[in-house]
């Protein structure tokens, strides 16, 4: 191995971008192209689908469109369907996630830095939530919602999820804020700062990674959540992506193409977001687990 | 909590009035919360910890606590879901449940899944992550690719394996293009296939999410001990056996957690590929699309409430049992309020 060559030149736990890149092993490549091949298959598959007709699909399902046929995501995108379930999710994860940095914060702030009685309650209760899946929780709250007539609008759905992402929220941040060092508040408190404005100019801004990584995660939950939208919205025009993509698949079972055109755009703005943060995600997970 | 550590609290809130719950001048492990902390807690602190926590904590507790309870009452009751619950009937529910076949098929599925994950999926994505830890080019980017399909939503998922598993669909044909005809199957409708095809659909969504979490436990073991190994003569698997597993340890184990609490609420997949009469035939039932099935769709509230609370039993004992033997180390003044 190549491992005894760099020996002394590098401190242990260098960032991996200051290694100076080596080739490796030919059969590593060949296992990760194979890896990779079999994870975006399927993907391409749902993609390249779409610019099939139905004929295509039926008489050769596993060939190339010939030719290639716009139609499918076209009539999507001119359909008004698509987009209001576009608008639906956005709103759905914008206001779940907005709503999650700024409660799990404020709260992690004062779990971390406060001394109270029934810290520690309230800090395993929180914790305890992890204990507490949705999909256990989801008849009464069906239930729940109904009766508070939240029934078929989206706070309905926005709600339970925030409940149930402020758990691992909470035990992410609350790291983060105890980590500033206590010196910092003393310097910020003679300098006049009040304890809340210590809050908004040196917790927020330094604990940016870890706000980043819950909005991220939360978000992405929140847009491919289906079990909640499943059970609370039950009117077409409130539908999120996911029941939007399942009462479409049902509604056109004959038209595969079509479905599969309306099942690739749906998953494009996920993969945007993904693309654009895959980063923060991976690097927030590093951190987690490294705790 | 101890003499020392009240004393601790004490001199902090001494110390620093402005401060007093702050943690100005604290040890750098600060003391538990207790009684005589309170004292040093002035009204406009005892403002802003309601003021900051409040809304969380009624959020939390009404969407989430509130409706276990809720679960736990409406479990005991006869009821259609309109109107009160009046029909109280004991354990009626619970004894229905386990002399229903289908739930006890359902129960036995959920056990499969569970082994199957923990055999199938921690070392095949144990084995890709030391794979993928390795020195190469494009490191980064299939690391992002790998995570690909964790991302891509459970009915795009469901939708996407179902159109290529049906009979004549994609998987069948390719085999058949390739020469395997003696491969194609039945993927979704045999009994005794359709938890394999299962599994293999889990695996392939959440496998990028375990490698993912291996690597980052790996990029956690100081590269002194496999320089030092190495130096010492030990091959390669020699190294990633006796230092890098053992190391990985934490972290095999709390994905096994995660894993394993999964496997046992699963349902988005089931019920997107499988609907909730199917998988009961196919053999992919879980209990999470038997309490659907059972509750909601049948207009069964309250057994569906009672469904619920198995459940979460059942997912709590199992929680609890891994904690209590073997995630313990791990957590051990994690959850306690030591620094993390």
């Amino acid at each position: 191995m190549a491992v005894t060559a760099v020996i002394g030149r590098r401190a242990p736990r260098a960032p991996r971008a200051r290694r100076r890149p080596a080739w490796g092993n030919p059969s590593v490549y060949f296992v990760a192209l194979l890896l990779i091949g079999m994870m975006l298959a399927p993907v391409a598959y749902i993609i390249v689908g779409g610019f099939r007709t139905n004929a295509q699909i039926t008489t050769d399902p596993a060939g190339w469109p010939n030719p290639w046929r716009f139609e499918n995501y076209l009539d999507v995108l001119a359909g008004g369907t698509f987009w209001r379930q576009v608008l639906n999710s956005t709103l759905v994860g914008v206001s779940t996630t907005a709503a999650v940095v700024t409660l799990g914060l404020m709260t992690s702030f004062i779990l971390a830095r406060y001394r109270f009685r029934g810290r520690e309650a309230m800090y395993s209760l929180f914790a305890a939530g992890l204990m507490f899946p949705l999909t256990v929780a989801i008849t009464p709250l069906y239930i729940l919602v109904k009766t508070l007539g939240l029934m078929n609008t989206l706070p309905g759905v926005i709600l339970p999820q925030i409940g149930f992402a402020i758990p691992m929220t909470i035990i992410i941040l609350v790291p983060f804020v105890r980590a500033i060092p206590d010196e910092i508040q003393e310097a910020a408190s003679i300098d006049g700062c009040s304890r809340l404005g210590f809050f908004w100019r040196m917790v927020l801004p330094l604990s940016k990674p870890g706000v980043i990584t819950v909005g991220i995660l939360t978000f992405i939950q929140s847009w491919n959540s289906y079990l909640l939208p499943l059970f609370i919205l039950n009117r077409e025009e409130t539908f999120t992506l996911p029941l939007g993509v399942q009462a479409f698949a049902s509604q056109y079972s004959v038209d595969t193409a079509k479905v599969l055109a309306f099942t690739s755009l749906s998953m494009i703005p996920a993969l945007v977001f993904f693309s654009l943060f895959q980063r923060r995600i991976v690097g927030g997970l590093t951190g987690a687990v490294k705790g | 909590m101890s003499d020392l550590d009240r004393e601790n609290v004490r001199l902090a809130t001494k110390q620093s009035p402005d401060l007093t719950t702050g943690g100005g001048g604290t040890p750098v492990v600060p003391p538990p919360a207790g009684r005589r902390a309170r004292k040093g807690i002035g009204w406009p602190a005892r403002l802003e910890i309601a003021l900051m926590t409040g809304p969380t904590l009624l959020v939390f507790l009404s969407f989430v606590i509130l409706p276990v309870v809720m679960a736990a009452y409406y479990g005991f009751f006869s009821w259609q879901g309109y109107g009160p619950a009046e029909e109280f009937v004991g354990f009626r529910n619970y004894l229905f449940i386990f002399e229903d076949g289908t739930f006890i098929d359902a129960l036995q599925h959920n056990g499969a899944i569970v082994v199957l994950s923990l055999l199938l999926q921690g070392p095949a994505a144990i084995l890709l992550a030391l794979l993928l830890n390795r020195r190469m080019r494009g490191q980064t980017l299939i690391r992002v690719l790998v995570f690909v399909p964790y991302v891509i939503a459970e009915v795009v998922v469901g939708i996407g394996w179902s159109l290529m598993l049906h009979g004549d669909g994609f998987v069948n044909t390719i085999l058949a293009d390739l020469g395997l005809a003696w491969l194609q199957n039945d993927w979704l409708s045999d009994p005794q296939i359709a938890i394999w095809t299962l599994m293999g659909i889990l695996t392939w969504k959440y496998i990028g999410f375990a490698v993912i979490l291996f690597l980052a436990g790996l990029q956690g073991i100081p590269e002194e001990l496999t320089e030092a190994a190495a130096i010492d003569g030990a091959s390669y698997w020699q190294t990633q056996r006796r230092i890098t597993l053992p190391l990985l340890g934490p972290t095999i184990r709390i994905w096994a957690f995660l894993s394993m609490i999964g496997a046992l609420q699963l349902f988005d997949l089931v019920y997107i590929i499988w609907g909730q009469y199917i998988a009961a035939t196919a053999g992919t039932s879980t209990m999470a699309t038997y309490m659907v099935a059972n509750g909601r769709n049948a207009g069964e509230y309250g057994y569906g409430n009672a469904v619920a609370v198995v459940l979460f039993f059942i997912s709590l004992i199992a929680a609890l049992i891994y904690q209590r033997f073997i995630l313990r180390r791990d957590t051990d003044g994690a959850i306690t309020g030591g620094r993390n």
